[in-house]
């Protein structure tokens, strides 16, 4: 076709600003490969490590004393499990309520503070809940695995409180008024009609806060303590995984650092099953 | 059934200090088709929330007057807004399914928050209020499927049956074909005729063509005031207010 407007859409400062577009993307890419590298580095090392000392020994029996072989960790993983089984009980429903206070009953003086606060909570360190829980409940009633929950459940609180929040305030207002106009009372338009309808997104909050609270040492420290052996209840001394790694690693027999490793490569495990779980029943739910 | 469905006295609705609906009169009869018009921003819109008591929910929202709906002032002391609002439904401009709930869910939920629990009540009801919104025969085989997974016209009929599977006397209706196409738009209009024989619907549209085709009689607002208010026929070939004419001869608006 002939030209009439003589009009030019490529010119040498165009290519010029190509090639600069391409160099700043391209040093994206590598910063961005550069992030995820410590990653890939944890866990090829933690696996490396870890799995020569993992065996059903590891699952099934108590720790051995010093210079003696074998063993395993049995009575930290099933501590770990306790207590953060017992923290879900705690923190989900507690964290959720104030999730949901905070995104549909939460407007003026009261619900800023009380955001601000849970902000707040999210970046005390854990080691300060673990001395306020000492302070709360060890001081009375002794090391436990109560107290051991009870100090991941403040973790856990303000991370699913603000992940409940976010979640639903995602959901267009037209939804809830669309459930008001029904005649259906605001607090079972939240439970019945909003949550069923965000399910996945919330599952995946929680999971992302069992996932940061599983990992927790330095809370643990001062309300479960540790224990050489299985607690007979859960008022007493009880066993965790992230405190026995601590422990072993820094015993100085390598026979305990060898477990130390294992322990570190079962907590690094969880973790990456409940991200692949969540993950997993997000695209169930979609399908 | 004569007399009056609806009788709104001295109506008045505020966003803070925002004065939106300005002493407004106005009554609606049994079965009627009621279709309000103006511009945007003419507090149309604000004015049918007052109607349900949807307006109260939004911040700062206020309003003062009586509603009368079958005789009971909605605005009375001690009335609930939820029964109110399970008397009088509501469709809103863009449809909006509940997401993650199925298209017989969609349809149930009123009456299974209401405390029905029998399948087959519901089941019966949830058929019924799909027949009358004209989507049975297309969702009949996928009634498990997300009801956000139809079309938009299909979705705003599926927000129909959810209103009316609860049986409401007054079905308001805010602009609910603005956001479909013409064909959607049709089966909507039809729909509406067809529906005055059950219910009363009161109606806010930005096409005027759509209130000639479908209502009684028609309302004209203009910033917050009711211009004028009579019968469709009349409003549209003979207003009786300079301000209306200017409005549906398109000088203005």
């Amino acid at each position: 076709m002939a030209s009439k407007l003589n009009l030019k859409v490529t010119s040498f400062t165009d290519r010029k600003r190509k090639l600069k577009s391409q160099l700043i993307i391209g040093v994206l890419l590598f910063l961005a490969l550069l992030a995820c590298f410590p990653f890939l580095f944890i866990s090829a090392y933690v696996i490396s490590k870890g799995i020569g000392s993992l065996d059903w020994a590891f699952f099934t029996q108590l720790p051995k004393g010093p210079g003696e072989t074998g063993g395993g960790m049995a009575n930290a993983i099933l501590g770990s499990g306790t207590m953060v089984l017992m923290c879900c009980l705690l923190g989900i429903p507690w964290g959720m309520a104030a999730g949901i206070y905070l995104s549909e009953y939460g407007e003026g003086k009261t619900a800023r503070i009380l955001r601000f606060a849970t902000d707040l909570l999210t970046s005390v360190p854990s080691i300060v809940v673990g001395i306020f829980i000492y302070g709360l409940i060890v001081i009375y009633f002794g090391f436990s695995a109560h107290a051991g929950a009870t100090a991941l459940a403040v973790i856990m609180l303000p991370i699913v409180a603000r992940s409940t929040e976010e979640i639903l305030k995602l959901i267009p207002n037209h939804i809830r008024e669309a459930g008001l106009a029904l005649g259906i009372p605001r607090w079972k338009v939240i439970l019945r009609i909003l949550v069923p309808g965000c399910v996945g997104a919330l599952v995946t909050g929680v999971m992302l806060a069992i996932a940061r609270v599983a990992g927790e040492t330095a809370p643990l420290l001062f309300t479960a303590l540790g224990n050489q052996f299985f607690a007979d209840s859960l008022s007493q001394p009880t066993a965790s995984l992230p405190v026995q790694i601590y422990n072993f690693a820094k015993s100085g027999f390598p026979d305990l650092e060898r477990q130390a490793w294992a322990g570190a490569l079962i907590l690094v495990l969880f973790v990456f099953v409940i991200n692949f779980g969540t993950r997993a029943f997000i695209y169930y739910k979609k399908s | 059934m004569d007399g009056e469905v609806l009788k709104v006295e001295k109506l008045n609705a505020y966003f803070n200090d925002f004065h939106a609906v300005k002493d407004v009169d106005l009554s609606v009869n049994y079965h009627e088709v009621v279709a309000l018009i103006g511009p945007s921003g003419c507090g149309k819109s604000t004015f049918i929330r007052c109607l349900n008591r949807l307006h109260e929910e939004v911040p700062g929202a206020r309003c003062t007057g009586n509603v009368w709906l079958d005789g009971q002032n909605i605005y009375g002391k001690g009335v609930d807004p939820v029964v109110v609002r399970r008397n009088v439904g509501m469709v809103f401009q863009k449809p909006n399914p509940f997401p993650g709930l199925s298209i017989f869910d969609n349809v149930a939920v009123g009456l299974r928050l209401a405390g029905v629990t029998k399948k087959s009540v519901l089941s019966e009801a949830v058929e019924e209020a799909l027949r009358k919104s004209a989507l049975w025969t297309e969702v009949k085989d996928k009634l498990k499927k997300p009801g956000t997974g139809l079309s938009g016209g299909q979705q705003q009929r599926l927000c129909i049956a959810r209103a009316l599977a609860v049986k409401p006397p007054v079905i308001l209706m805010d602009e609910p074909t603005s956001a479909l196409d013409p064909i959607s738009t049709a089966k909507i209009e039809e729909l509406i005729v067809e529906l005055k024989n059950d219910v009363t619907v009161v109606i806010v549209t930005h096409n005027m063509q759509q209130a000639s085709r479908i209502s009684g009689r028609t309302a004209f607002f203009l910033l917050g005031e009711l211009i004028e208010y009579g019968k469709t026929s009349k409003i549209f070939t003979k207003p009786q207010n300079l301000k209306t004419e200017q409005y549906i001869t398109g000088r203005f608006g």
